[in-house]
């Protein structure tokens, strides 16, 4: 029993790391109902950002950590101005693959500027260790939940109670009547590449101490908040939560339960299964389309 | 400027619209018929490398530019074809026949792929194919008793006709080349009929082509089949030309290169396949000349411009480190599919076209021939 809580619970602490990825897919996808493929790789970048302010220039944690934010929400603002506004309005296929081009670029440049050793970042959070009965929860991945958790609700009220959210959700219903409203759709999808690349550097710099850095961390972990995207219903906030969740929760058990080979499988069997039987996922929204 | 001047059905899918069409390809023909004899033979085995990836790009372009489905998981399709090929060929399975059923089978797991995706479109259909390849790659590292998990396979050369075919020797090119133009004269069949038609239709406006009684599931599981079966031949011939596989040549990385062949050639023509194969192939031999050439040309420039010998020995080992650094495939890969999305993204084909058209209409030619026009996409989500 004790083995199940304790799979379970590191099951969910992975689940929030998906979580936090998938939460910067959705926002994306929110407002401009692209897919950003290059978000692993953000995460990614944020992460090596933050390893040059602290381990290199010797910054305390916390100003380290907001000056990686700060820093790689103007980066995700320049790559959309010179990736993604140039081709905005064009079939959505062509956007995903620039950002496949995206990511690629950046994967590759950070590998020759960083090189390819795993580096570490010291945190806070990096020795202690939660003692609840039997049960054993380093304090890294709880800083994980409890960041997931908090990210969550804050970018769940300012989509659904902020003027601005609104706007973001107004442009990716229809492009163009947002523009006659008079909302100012470039800035929009700007300052959403911003907060998106915000929450994936917080996530890289949260992911440090567990999976360490490296320029191919990205990909691996960009590869698996698909399924957790999807699952949760692409485009809801509180679906990428559930959706990390789940999928950390599937992950974990495979790995203990079900032969070699399994863990690392599962989470797209169950994508393959939820996009057969519910493709609009679990908080999806599904409306008939009228011609 | 030739007009053509058409009076019949026949005279628009006629194969050859014209005589010049048939002097450009015979010469061609004659060309790639006599490149065993001239070219060195590295180039040769460059050239087999983009007859293979054409082939794929022939069949990504079936499925992607005229159906309008996209797919990341072409390197499993191509992945089952070689592996149907190591396998078969063990047990003594001759050439034409495992070379076949390499097709055949992939064919039917493109079509059984293809169900699951008559649901989907857009971004969850890229999804769904980059899942499918993964878990075609992690079986074939788990499925030891068939694949050989991580050790991989040995592929044996082709035994055809009594005589040995082997990987680098001309017969194998010619063997490559007549399939690639056995799969482009197939497929430019397949397109001028109905069925084809059918696909076109599908891409341009799913709606339109359901009221015009098109059905659609159908067709769309047909295009994922002959899309999957042309790479399955692909994978065989691949597979003989690397004379080992494994599962990590399979990546999500060779899935993207194909996807690179018809976004860099056009997608909009089959010549794009072969124009984007040639282009990406020939990036590895760029590199090499990157770092044998240029560090040594930088170093001879910047004497010439009068820096001291010190320093321009320091430039060459710079300059040296940089062409030999090891992400910068990925790197020249990445900017190359941003850049021919953002400044060409008719592709190679499509900058032929138009500067066949610039003389044509010299001095008439408008840019605005050409410019995409934005559509500014209301939400997929209420599909």
């Amino acid at each position: 029993m004790l083995d199940f809580v304790q799979q379970l619970v590191s099951g969910i602490a992975l689940g929030c790391v998906y979580g936090l990825i998938a939460l910067g897919f959705v926002l994306i996808y929110k407002a401009t109902e692209v897919v950003n493929f290059a978000q692993g790789d953000l995460m990614m970048l944020g992460g090596f950002f933050a390893f040059t302010f602290i381990g290199i220039l010797g910054l305390n944690y916390w100003i380290g950590f907001l000056g990686a934010v700060i820093a790689m929400a103007a980066f995700g603002m320049l790559a959309e101005r010179l990736v993604v506004r140039p081709i905005l309005g064009y079939p959505q296929f062509t956007i995903v693959m620039a950002t496949i081009g995206l990511g690629f670029f950046l994967r590759s440049v950070a590998g020759m500027i960083w090189g390819t050793d795993d580096l570490k970042i010291d945190t806070p959070f990096s020795q202690g260790v939660l003692r609840l009965g039997g049960l054993v929860l380093a304090h890294d991945k709880l800083s994980v939940i409890a960041a997931t958790l908090l990210l969550c609700l804050l970018l769940y009220l300012f989509f659904n109670k902020t003027t601005l959210g609104t706007a973001m959700r107004a442009s990716s219903e229809n492009m163009l009547a947002a523009y006659y409203m008079g909302i100012p759709v470039k800035r929009v999808v700007s300052i959403v590449w911003a907060i998106s690349a915000a929450v994936a550097t917080a996530a890289g710099v949260l992911l440090a101490p567990i999976t360490f850095i490296h320029s191919n961390v990205g990909l691996v972990l960009g590869l698996k908040a698909f399924p957790a995207a999807v699952l949760g219903g692409f485009g809801s906030i509180p679906g990428a939560l559930v959706g990390g969740v789940l999928i950390g929760v599937i992950e974990s058990m495979a790995g203990f339960y079900l032969p070699q080979g399994w863990k690392d499988v599962a989470p797209y069997i169950v994508l393959l299964s939820v996009l057969l039987l519910k493709p609009e996922g679990i908080f999806g929204l599904h409306v008939r389309k009228k011609v | 400027m030739k007009f053509l001047f058409k009076t019949d059905y026949e005279d628009d899918i006629r194969l050859f619209p014209h005589s010049g069409y048939l002097w450009t390809y015979g010469t061609l023909l004659i060309l790639i018929a006599a490149a065993p004899h001239f070219l060195s033979s590295y180039l040769v085995s460059q050239l087999v490398f983009v007859s293979i990836y054409a082939i794929v790009g022939v069949a990504l372009l079936i499925l992607t530019g005229f159906t309008g489905q996209a797919s990341l998981g072409h390197a499993a399709f191509l992945a089952i074809g070689a592996y149907t090929t190591a396998y078969l060929q063990q047990f003594g399975v001759p050439f034409p026949v495992y070379f076949l059923t390499a097709g055949l089978l992939t064919g039917i797991i493109g079509a059984i792929v293809g169900f699951p995706a008559l649901r989907l479109h857009g971004i969850y259909l890229v999804i769904a194919t980059i899942s499918f390849a993964l878990i075609v790659e992690e079986i074939l590292a788990r499925w030891e008793s068939v694949t050989h998990g991580n050790e991989g396979l040995r592929v044996k050369t082709i035994q055809m006709l009594g005589t040995t075919v082997p990987r680098d020797s001309p017969g194998f090119y010619y063997l490559c080349m007549g399939v690639l133009i056995f799969v482009i004269l197939g497929a430019i069949n397949l397109l001028r009929s109905p069925t084809g038609r059918a696909f076109v239709a599908i891409r341009d406006s799913e709606t339109a082509a359901k009221s015009m009684g098109i059905n659609v599931s159908l067709y769309k599981v047909k295009s994922f089949a002959i899309s999957a079966a042309i790479t399955g031949l692909a994978g065989c011939l691949f597979a003989h030309k690397l004379s080992f596989i494994s599962p990590e040549m399979f990546t999500l990385q060779l899935s993207i290169e194909f996807i690179m062949v018809i976004l860099i050639g056009g997608a909009f023509s089959l010549h794009g396949a072969v124009l984007g194969a040639i282009f990406i192939v020939m990036v590895d031999p760029f590199l090499t000349f990157l770092k044998d050439d240029i560090p040594g040309a930088i170093a001879n420039l910047s004497l010439l411009l009068g820096a001291g010998a010190e320093r321009a020995a320091a430039i060459e080992k710079s300059s040296a480190a940089f062409a030999s650094a090891n992400g910068l495939k990925g790197a020249i890969y990445g900017f190359l599919i941003m850049a021919f999305i953002l400044f060409e993204p008719l592709g190679l084909y499509g900058r032929w076209l138009k500067i066949k058209l610039f003389f044509q209409l010299f001095p008439l030619y408008k840019r605005a021939t050409f410019k995409r026009q934005k559509i500014y996409v209301k939400s997929e989500r209420n599909r």
